[in-house]
């Protein structure tokens, strides 16, 4: 694993919000790799920065939010230092995006297939007639039938739709496809299936995914690391078997005790007690500590540092230096 | 196809309802033009001379409300609106066709300047947000949209015509060139015409900027615009394609109306710049108390609303892929 030269480099990125009342930082500090093909799953509460990382990561983040710190490099090329042009050239060629939302995600006033061939038009020049061959090619490959081409967004069903924006991810066959709660839309069964495709059409492309997720228990079968997420900050870093075998942050722990297993026996799921911190005033020491019931005195004042353990990073005091 | 065909129907109902609103006002005014006549003269008019105006003027009283209805709409059908009573003897018809190539050559242009222009100003203005283009332009035409237009066309002759003596002062057209199709007489029409589509333009242009300006910096905080600059797009593309093609949309019904009520003309430009279009002729109606020219105005004005909200339908609904099966 250490031997390859990976694909994705972030490093020390700091995101902030400027809001009337102050910063927000939202993004806090975080680092993390992405070797080809690789499945990284990121997960956390509502709020706790992870599509905001996302963004920053495929600099689309909304004017009133900066980068603040760090750097964010892709096949060993600085993507924040980039100019809008230089980034055009590589965008959706060298990773693309899938978004939350389909239906809000397509533009609703063209065809699926015109929103295919304008991206096909702005990256090459090639015929209308072979670039309406790919577009129907790529929407056979997720399972959708050509004949949608000329649909509109609202005429397809929420899947449907999802799965086109997944099409549209995998013109250029990208090294790298970050999404967003691409399932989240959807309903458990359409959830699972579509899930499936993913995994089978990285399988036979061999992109590496960066994928975002509130529900854990969406990507336990899918990711091969997973990154846990609270108050803007990676709490825990690992490969998922063994985040899920046995979870080191409190935070982990209390997030898998609030989805039920299907196989395990009957529990009475377990909430998070308190609510996610206001970023704008984050609580000192440990972030998590206010909800933490694992909580001790010290806990309250030092901010713990990322430690190794085994092969897992722990932003977590228990496994301090001194414990 | 079938939502608009929906359209069509509402369209014909209500051309029918104000058909026959349209019937049946003027006839709950008491008196009548016959007896207006008759007080301008003081009622020194005989018996029979009423009688004769009044088969001059197809006054029909010995019809009841049922058969004056039908042969109305007969005529309003055939595009018969009767003599004009200020005018007399010319019909109705013939005095607007001299009217309205004025008022839709003047008015119709400036409005559709105003939106395009507006419209652009916009958008632009919203793409660069707080650059120097949205910190100047918007709030200039703002201000100068909450004049009275007649007050700026005033000031318009006073500084342009009167004192510099750029432009002319009022008409249509100079009484020396003769009209015809010639360059004389169309550069003599734009020249005149020039300082009251200033006025309408500069008055009404504010409204388009802010609207489209606001709609513009909603659409473009939607997912598809990140989406597309995702995509890597070119600017243009995605502020065209993506962003305005969706902010217009909402903007397109208040269009048609303004549109609609061109017909109307831009009633005091037109006064105040003694322009020959409908608006004057409807001030002249309402003095002459001549009820058929100005039934007939207002007629017209309520059909090319109702046009215009129909154009407008069919222009969203071919912009909107959404709306074509709503219905």
């Amino acid at each position: 694993m250490i031997s390859v030269k990976p694909l994705l480099e972030v490093e020390d990125l700091t995101v902030e919000y400027a809001t009337d009342a102050g910063p927000v930082r939202a993004v806090d500090h975080v680092s993390l790799d992405l070797t080809p093909g690789e499945f990284v799953g990121i997960v956390g509460e509502s709020g706790c920065g992870k599509s905001t990382l996302l963004f920053a990561i495929a600099r689309l983040l909304s004017p009133s939010c900066d980068v603040v710190g760090g750097s964010v490099r892709l096949h060993g090329r600085d993507l924040l230092g980039m100019d809008e042009e230089a980034l055009r050239e590589i965008r959706w060629r060298d990773y693309s995006v899938v978004m939350q939302s389909a239906m809000n995600a397509l533009n609703p006033v063209l065809t699926v297939g015109a929103q295919l061939e304008d991206t096909i038009a702005a990256h090459e020049s090639m015929p209308a007639r072979s670039a309406q061959e790919r577009s129907a090619s790529l929407l056979r490959l997720v399972g959708i039938d050509p004949l949608h081409l000329k649909s509109y967004p609202h005429q397809l069903s929420g899947g449907m739709r999802q799965r086109a924006m997944i099409a549209m991810a995998l013109i250029f066959t990208p090294d790298l496809v970050i999404m967003d709660e691409p399932t989240s839309a959807l309903d458990v069964v359409a959830q699972r299936s579509l899930m499936l495709e993913i995994k089978e059409l990285q399988r036979q492309i061999g992109f590496a995914a960066l994928f975002v997720t509130h529900d854990m228990s969406l990507v336990s079968h899918f990711s091969d690391r997973l990154a846990v997420m609270y108050a803007g900050q990676i709490v825990e870093l690992g490969d998922t078997r063994e985040l899920f075998r046995d979870p080191k942050h409190p935070y982990t722990s209390a997030l898998m005790a609030s989805f039920p297993s299907i196989t395990g026996p009957k529990e009475v799921l377990q909430g998070i007690p308190g609510s996610p911190p206001d970023l704008l005033h984050p609580p000192a020491g440990c972030r998590f500590h206010p909800r933490c019931p694992l909580v001790e005195p010290r806990f309250r004042i030092e901010e713990p540092p990322l430690t190794t353990v085994g092969n897992t990073l722990v932003r977590c005091h228990r496994y301090g230096r001194d414990h | 196809m079938r939502y608009l065909v929906r359209r069509l129907e509402f369209f014909v109902v209500t051309l029918w309802a104000a058909l026959t609103l349209n019937f049946i006002l003027p006839r709950l005014l008491p008196g009548g033009p016959e007896v207006a006549l008759l007080t301008r003269f003081h009622g020194r008019i005989q018996p029979a001379t009423i009688k004769s105006l009044e088969v001059a003027l197809g006054i029909r009283n010995d019809q009841n409300a049922i058969q004056q209805y039908l042969s109305y709409m007969g005529n309003m059908l055939r595009g018969d609106f009767g003599v004009s009573l200020g005018f007399y003897p010319q019909r109705v018809s013939h005095v607007i066709m001299l009217a309205l190539p004025w008022t839709l050559g003047l008015v119709g242009t400036a409005t559709l300047i105003a939106f395009l222009l507006g419209t652009l100003i916009g958008i632009l203005g919203a793409w660069r947000r707080g650059g120097i283009l949205d910190s100047v332009l918007p709030p200039i035409f703002v201000v100068t949209s909450a004049f009275p237009y007649f007050w700026i066309g005033l000031i318009c002759i006073l500084v342009f015509a009167i004192t510099l003596g750029w432009f002319p002062q009022a008409f249509g057209n100079s009484s020396e060139v003769t009209s015809e199709l010639s360059w004389t007489f169309i550069s003599d029409v734009l020249w005149h015409s020039i300082l009251p589509a200033f006025t309408i333009v500069l008055t009404s242009i504010g409204g388009w900027i802010l609207t489209m300006r606001n709609n513009m910096i909603t659409t473009l905080a939607e997912d598809y615009i990140k989406m597309a600059r995702a995509k890597g797009l070119s600017p243009t593309r995605i502020m065209f394609q993506y962003a305005a093609r969706n902010a217009i949309l909402p903007n397109l019904v208040g269009f048609a109306m303004s549109l609609g009520f061109v017909i109307s003309g831009a009633l005091l430009v037109e006064i105040v710049f003694n322009y020959p279009g409908l608006g004057t002729f409807l001030l002249q109606a309402v003095k002459n108390e001549d009820f058929s020219l100005m039934q007939t105005l207002f007629l017209l004005i309520t059909v090319a609303v109702l046009l215009a909200v129909m154009v407008a339908d069919f222009l969203t609904a071919w912009l909107d892929p959404r709306t074509r099966e709503r219905g």
